[in-house]
């Protein structure tokens, strides 16, 4: 079923810009720090809204557009900007993200950064990488898989072939970047995971002040993503445009595999799969005990979620992934919405969801709460997965939310969701089934002790 | 104070009590790369316009500036809450290419239609700035064809700082002033300006102020309603709580209407106290006011003291660091602290002028770091030198303080727990007890030598 015309406005956007995901996917390089070229609010915003989610710092910096830099070309605030930030944090890398400003004022950053290069050379610069983040030219999660794609293409070159896998896993939260990286280990595969915030995104304690968090993705790792053995590309929609595993492909012959966000036991397989292949060996038992207790846990818990609808919402990839292990365990992805550009979700839950048609899913692309909230009044959906910017309809309709994906202000722990692989589809299962059970117990008249 | 680490266009913007002599360095933006924690233009009209509640704040530009600012503020409504919806124009690079002015008509035309308000104000933001939509003719149809006054926020981030920004506001506002009934007006009546109701802080404030026998006419903007500020020039005297944002606004309107104005502060016992005796010394003809502020300022006292006097016992000698977005704040929150027994080791602020950091010197002890556009860098590096126990501030400056193993307490737009008034001040009291005297601080390890500790491997 497909959405009429948006209107002109948009009210309370499923959506963020595109630099935000640009400054996530750095955060994922080791050393790294992140400047965005145009007005400092941008920087600001971003980094403020990102720490009420991750609850760790996270510096941004901004090349702090004045009056005269929006007419006369930010060239030389932002050869300024990345000087401080050298002398401050004196990184590995910096990436520079462009904002809506500097992209309409047609400021070439690509070609500031190559003069400054030239400029400082025999300095010891840090490695620089530009990325395109006009914001009315996509979402966050464009941003996010393009500053991927531009690290890796900056950075790759030809060296020996090996045996080693790159893992691009897309917009997921640090708990599921370690489960992810520990699943390699217990393989024994030598990997590269990228990017890679589990730890500059969610830190132990640090006694002092680190301006350059530990952990992330080493340089040297994504330099010899050209040489490995096969890239595993985690999301349906990064399927659809150019991405690092595309040009790693193209360019160095490294063998893609795209698979969707590993959710749910079948998606989970697949990942697995790939895994086995890459590590020569069968998968290890301790995945099959999880697998088990999945699938045990599914059994159990099968009568609260047969049937019921559910409206998820939030970046495509999740939207997609969510639905197809929402129809794994019998429920119904009634409203499947995204703030992303109309075009993609539809066909991709199309391949995603057999039988697709007949479960009348109302699907909202370049969608706001407003109009998820619309469509969820009308199916009367017993239950809500998306960020915590779900909660207002949710409050106001009076359906339960499970939290998940990105951003959740208002719990904490956002940075500790469990969403992937057996183990982190079965913790999302018991809080669905869960939520459902405490819904229910607390409407039943009596409430009960018992399931 | 070691300096190197200061980035060069930033040295005169830090400051240490009893060693430096130079003249603080503020009011400029931030330098470039420098992780500022300050904001933009947008962000200084929207914290003082968005708590007007009936009325439509629409951002006209691409999505970010709405989508990051949805419902942050702790503003409460005792009414409608339309303005706690983020309405945006999410511009496209169509938009962008042939202007935006079209998109923008349609969408305050479909959004004042849905949602009838009273007023509607649109933000201009960067982009709108830069390609030169005629916002101002679009407002003027609007207002024509629905009746209700459309008002452009001329808040481009790049054009200046924060404080453009509450410029901006303050002009927009004054041009609702003025346009309403003021005949019912009660003689000792009162503008509260620069109080956003924060948690509920304005309806504590109104309440001495009922009790003293003197109205408040008009809070500005704390739970605003737009009848409020049509009215405003009928009141008898303006209070600017926020000096910052709002001393402009009452400028503008002593020139224009002859309201006196006088400045006071909500937070802290000698503030607060003040501000309810200043405004009964205004109206001095009627001393009974005076003698009623007595009784609630008695009342009030009476109430807080043995609670605040045990805060004070456990706290005595703890030391702190404020790091907030107006000095002013800054001023009351040092008093605060006084109050209970602490020491302020570090006090900043984004937007601070050269008054306000001349007053903050004085006031300040030997020792103490002063700071204007602080980075987390110096934030952290001067928190850990002056060994401070919590850390007073904003949503980024907390995991700040909480990465090198210190308390602390939210005093930021977004607070949840009033913190002015009496009442507000044993609430702060209790903040800062629990963020320093829990028992975590001793799992956490502490370094004390800036980072020394470790370097990136
Ligand atoms: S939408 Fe554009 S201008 Fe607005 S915050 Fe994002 S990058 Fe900045
Ligand atoms: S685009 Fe401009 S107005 Fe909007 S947040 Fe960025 S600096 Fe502020």
């Amino acid at each position: 079923m497909k959405t009429k015309e948006a209107p002109a406005a948009v009210t309370n956007a499923c959506k963020l810009c595109s630099p935000l995901g640009a400054v996530l996917a750095f955060k994922g390089i080791e050393g790294a720090v992140c400047i965005l070229h145009g007005s400092q609010g941008c920087a600001t915003y971003i980094r403020r809204y990102m720490i009420s989610h991750y609850k760790e710092p996270l510096d941004v910096a901004s090349s702090s557009f004045s009056e005269d830099t929006a007419i006369f070309g930010g060239s030389f605030t932002l050869m300024q900007g990345l000087d401080n930030l050298i002398k401050q944090y004196r990184p590995a890398l910096i990436g520079v993200a462009t904002t809506c400003l500097s992209e309409t004022i047609g400021d070439d950053a690509g070609r500031i950064l190559h003069d400054y290069k030239k400029e400082r050379a025999g300095q010891g610069l840090p490695v620089l990488i530009k990325v395109s983040t006009a914001a009315y030219k996509g979402t966050h999660a464009d941003g996010f898989v393009s500053a991927v794609r531009e690290t890796v293409e900056a950075l790759a070159k030809k060296g020996t072939k090996n045996d080693s896998v790159n893992i691009f896993p897309g917009m997921l939260s640090p708990e599921d970047l370690r489960n992810i990286k520990e699943t390699a280990e217990v393989f024994g595969l030598r990997y590269t995971l990228f990017p890679d915030y589990s730890e500059t995104l969610d830190a132990g304690q640090w006694g002092g002040y680190e301006l350059l968090p530990p952990g992330g993705t080493p340089l040297e790792a994504l330099t010899d993503t050209a040489n490995a053995a096969v890239t595993i590309e985690l999301g349906n929609s990064a399927g659809q445009g150019e991405t690092a595993g595309k040009y790693l492909q193209k360019e160095f012959g490294v063998k893609r595999a795209s698979l969707p966000v590993p959710i749910g036991v079948k998606a989970t397989d697949l990942f697995m799969e790939e895994l086995e292949k890459a590590a020569g060996k069968q998968i290890p038992d301790k995945y099959l005990k999880e697998r088990g207790r999945l699938i045990d846990s599914y059994v159990d818990g099968h009568k609260y979620v047969f049937g019921v609808k559910a409206a998820v919402f939030g970046e495509e990839d999740l939207v997609v992934s969510m639905a197809a292990f929402l129809d794994e365990i019998g429920m119904i992805p009634s409203v499947c919405a995204s703030g992303a550009p109309a075009g993609k979700l539809e066909n991709l839950l199309r391949e995603a969801i057999p039988d697709f048609d007949a479960k009348e899913i109302t699907v909202l692309e370049d969608a706001d709460f407003e109009l998820i909230e619309q469509a969820v009044k009308k199916i009367s959906p017993k239950i809500m997965i998306g960020s915590s910017k779900g909660y207002k309809i949710s409050r106001k309709l009076n359906i339960p939310l499970v939290r998940c994906g990105f951003p959740v202000h208002d719990r904490a722990g956002g940075a500790r969701i469990a969403h992937v692989l057996y183990k982190g589809s079965q913790q999302l299962f018991d809080r669905i089934v869960n939520k459902l059970l405490e819904d229910a117990q607390e409407n039943s008249a009596a409430g009960f002790s018992y399931m | 104070m070691e300096k190197l680490k200061i980035l060069e266009g930033r040295r005169g913007q830090v400051f240490e009590k009893g060693k430096d002599a130079f003249k603080l360095n503020c009011g400029v933006k931030s330098t470039s790369g420098a992780v500022s924690q300050r904001a933009c233009v947008f962000c200084g009209s929207r914290v003082v316009l968005y708590p007007i509640t009936d009325a439509l704040h629409l951002v006209h530009g691409p999505i970010g500036c709405a989508a990051y600012t949805w419902d942050i503020r702790g503003s409460m409504s005792s009414g409608p809450v339309i303005n706690r919806h983020s309405f945006s124009t999410d511009l496209r690079e169509i938009d962008v290419i042939y202007g935006g002015a079209e998109k923008l008509y349609k969408a305050a035309s479909q959004l004042i239609d849905k949602h009838k308000p009273e007023a509607a104000f649109i933000y201009s933001t960067c982009i709108v700035g830069l390609i030169g939509d005629d916002v101002e003719a679009v407002c003027k149809k609007l207002s024509e064809e629905k009746k209700i006054p459309v008002i452009n926020v001329d808040s481009a981030g790049f054009k200046g700082t924060k404080k453009d920004g509450y410029k901006a506001a303050c002009e927009s506002i004054a041009k609702l002033v003025g346009t309403g009934d003021i005949s019912m007006i009660a003689p000792y009546s009162i503008n509260i300006l620069g109080e956003f109701n924060l948690a509920g802080e304005a309806w504590i404030i109104k309440d001495y102020y009922t009790r003293m026998g003197v109205n408040v006419n008009a809070v500005i903007t704390g739970d605003g309603r737009v009848a409020d500020l049509k009215r405003a020039h009928g009141a008898a005297l303006n209070v600017v709580q926020c000096a910052g944002s709002m001393t402009y606004l009452a400028e503008i309107m002593k020139k224009k209407y002859n309201i006196p104005f006088i400045r006071v502060s909500y937070f802290g016992l000698d503030d607060m106290t003040s501000a309810l005796y200043d405004v009964a010394a205004f109206f001095e003809k009627n001393p009974e006011i005076n003698e009623r502020a007595g009784m609630v300022v008695k009342d009030e006292m009476d109430a807080i003291m043995p609670g605040l006097l045990r805060y004070r016992k456990a706290l005595s000698g703890k030391k702190a660091a404020l790091y907030v977005g107006g000095a002013f704040k800054a001023f009351s929150l040092i008093k605060a602290l006084r109050v209970l027994g602490m020491d302020v080791v570090l006090a900043g602020s984004q937007t601070g002028n050269k008054e306000d950091y001349e007053d903050l010197k004085k006031i300040c002890d030997d020792g103490a770091i002063i700071i204007d556009d602080a980075n987390p860098q110096e934030l952290s590096r001067y928190i850990t030198e002056k060994k401070a126990d919590v850390l007073i501030g904003g949503v980024k400056e907390r995991p700040i303080a909480y990465k090198i193993g210190i308390g602390f307490c939210d005093h930021n737009h977004e607070r949840k727990i009033p913190l002015a008034g009496y009442a507000g001040m044993l609430n702060f009291a209790g903040e800062v007890y629990s963020s320093v005297m829990s028992p975590v601080w001793k799992l956490v390890l502490r370094n004390d030598t800036f980072g020394q500790k470790r370097s990136r491997p």
